[in-house]
């Protein structure tokens, strides 16, 4: 080969190992969960029905080990994602069946149902307004849409239960409380950040790493849009 | 450059001296006219407001820096635009006069510049704890407080990934959301974090604060005016940072009172759960939920 065709090969070989690579990182960059769209009543006018599941394990991706959201399309599919899509001024409401066990919360205040109707939450068919993280099966996960005024508290199930859920997508033959709300979307479009207040990311310092700062596990949006 | 030009007649020494002069009158009148305008017109909208002692000292502080750099800079610009205008090349290609050092403009240069420096150094200090601290955190046992603390409110800010909390002692303990402050008070925040470092940053009210885990970070303001104020983290906390601020509000004393004991009402059952208040709160997780977030 001559010296003009060896270092032709040679750029050209760097040129496509660079496009390799950026096109790595900017897949990485711009990869994000799927957005769910919340499902309009049949039977009630400016209400969407959401279902979702919270897994101590979510069981895909890259991180199966990490504690995240199972949200339900319209085809009643669960797909793995924390981005959820509501029209504006609707009430929606949630159906969210919680696998995970509990703990304390680093602030005993965010036990409080907040901004729900009647600021309370149904769990198990049992009204709750107030959770005590310090007791009983703690709190597992909020859900808190600060922008909205939104925390919800979800209580823990027995993380010692036979039928507890290790991996998910879980079902309901498996350990979980079943809690339903309502929030109302608001006047404003606008993507509402969500989190979570409980040190959920296990290994990570003061658990408030990993799965506490991604989207698609304990971070997420709320999409009011038109 | 001919510094003399054709109508001019005299030594050089006299022609820049005719010049000289003129530079320095335009400057002087024009930075009268200038600082008079910062003072007054500008002064009273410059940042960060003045709802609080600390917030109109940082505006005072804002309003001296500028007025003291403005002929500064006028010297500079004035005397550019002069010699553009004066000095320029009229098509007689005659070399300009040659300067050489003058010791008594270079001395008055090197005095007036040191000080203005010391002074502004000096002016900045004493400014940086006055009044009582500047509205600036001063740790857990400060040293610039207000001169009476007899009838101050006591706040606590809890920073936490991402969003503030305030806790009222004075009020059975509570905890709220909003930041709700009393008008013509006396105000001690003591700053704190349950996880990482934050920053209690209350824009209008012109205080700032690190929140550091297991540490109270003291700060003190008096509020002087009614409105809404803006509560920004100002240290990069993780991924919702951006998203860590709310509103607060200033308002009429009988409005806060009334808004702090229905809060206190409604959120007693709340207020119990909560630990004890202390000027450090550390969360705990030895409780019957599980040791959760020491995995
Ligand atoms: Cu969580
Ligand atoms: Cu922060």
């Amino acid at each position: 080969m001559s010296k003009g065709a060896r270092a032709g090969l040679v750029m050209v070989a760097f040129a496509a190992a660079i496009g390799i690579i950026l096109f790595g990182v900017f897949g990485y960059l711009r990869s994000s969960p799927p957005v769910v769209s919340a499902v309009p009543s049949a039977t009630q006018p400016n209400t969407v029905n959401v279902t979702m599941q919270v897994d101590g394990a979510v069981g895909v991706g890259p991180h199966p080990t990490w504690v995240g959201y199972w949200i339900q399309g319209a085809n009643g599919q669960y797909k793995q994602t924390t981005l959820l899509k509501v029209p504006v001024n609707t009430y929606v409401h949630v159906k969210l069946y919680e696998y995970d066990s509990g703990g304390p919360l680093r602030n005993p205040y965010w036990g409080k149902e907040i901004g729900t109707a009647g600021n309370v939450i149904v769990v198990n068919g049992q009204p709750v307004s107030l959770v005590n993280s310090y007791a009983g099966n703690g709190v597992a996960h909020n859900f808190d849409v600060p922008g909205l005024g939104v925390n919800v508290a979800l209580p823990g199930v027995n993380g010692n239960a036979k039928n507890f859920c290790n991996v998910g997508p879980c079902n309901p033959s498996e350990a979980h409380n079943l809690i339903q709300f309502t929030f109302y979307s608001g006047k404003t479009v606008h993507n509402y950040r969500w989190q979570c207040f409980i040190p959920c990311g296990l290994g990570y310092l003061t658990g408030n790493g990993g799965p506490m700062q991604s989207l698609g596990y304990m971070a997420g949006f709320v999409q009011v849009v038109k | 450059m001919a510094l003399k030009t054709s109508e001019e007649s005299g030594s050089p020494a006299a022609i820049a001296r005719k010049h000289g002069s003129r530079i320095v009158a335009i400057w002087f009148i024009l930075s009268l006219i200038i600082d008079l305008v910062v003072w007054f017109v500008w002064g009273p909208h410059m940042p960060p407001g003045d709802m609080t002692t600390t917030a109109a000292g940082q505006q005072f502080d804002f309003k001296v820096l500028t007025v003291m750099s403005v002929p500064v800079l006028l010297m500079v610009w004035v005397y550019g635009a002069y010699v553009i205008i004066n000095f320029r090349d009229r098509g007689d290609h005659a070399d300009g006069y040659y300067v050489k050092g003058n010791r008594k403009s270079q001395g008055l240069w090197y005095a007036a510049t040191a000080v203005l420096v010391l002074f502004l150094a000096g002016f900045g200090t004493y400014e940086l704890v006055v009044p009582a601290g500047a509205g600036v955190g001063e740790g857990p046992s400060p040293i610039w407080k207000p001169a009476s603390t007899a009838h101050m409110l006591q706040v606590q800010v809890i920073a936490q990934q991402w969003r503030f909390t305030y806790r009222w002692p004075q009020f059975g303990g509570m905890e709220t959301t909003s930041l709700v402050l009393p008008v013509n008070t006396e105000i001690q925040f003591n700053v704190t974090s349950l996880d990482v470092i934050h920053d209690f940053w209350a824009y209008q009210l012109g205080v700032k604060a690190d929140a550091n885990p297991e540490d109270n970070n003291v700060a003190y303001t008096k509020t002087q005016q009614t409105g809404r104020f803006v509560v920004r983290c100002d240290e990069l906390c993780g991924i919702w940072h951006g998203a860590m601020y709310n509103y607060g509000n200033v308002v009429s004393q009988n409005a806060f009172y009334q808004w702090a004991t229905n809060m206190e009402a409604q959120n007693a059952s709340l207020t119990k759960l909560l630990p004890k208040y202390s000027t450090v709160y550390v969360p705990n997780d030895n409780v019957a939920g599980g040791q959760y977030f020491n995995g």
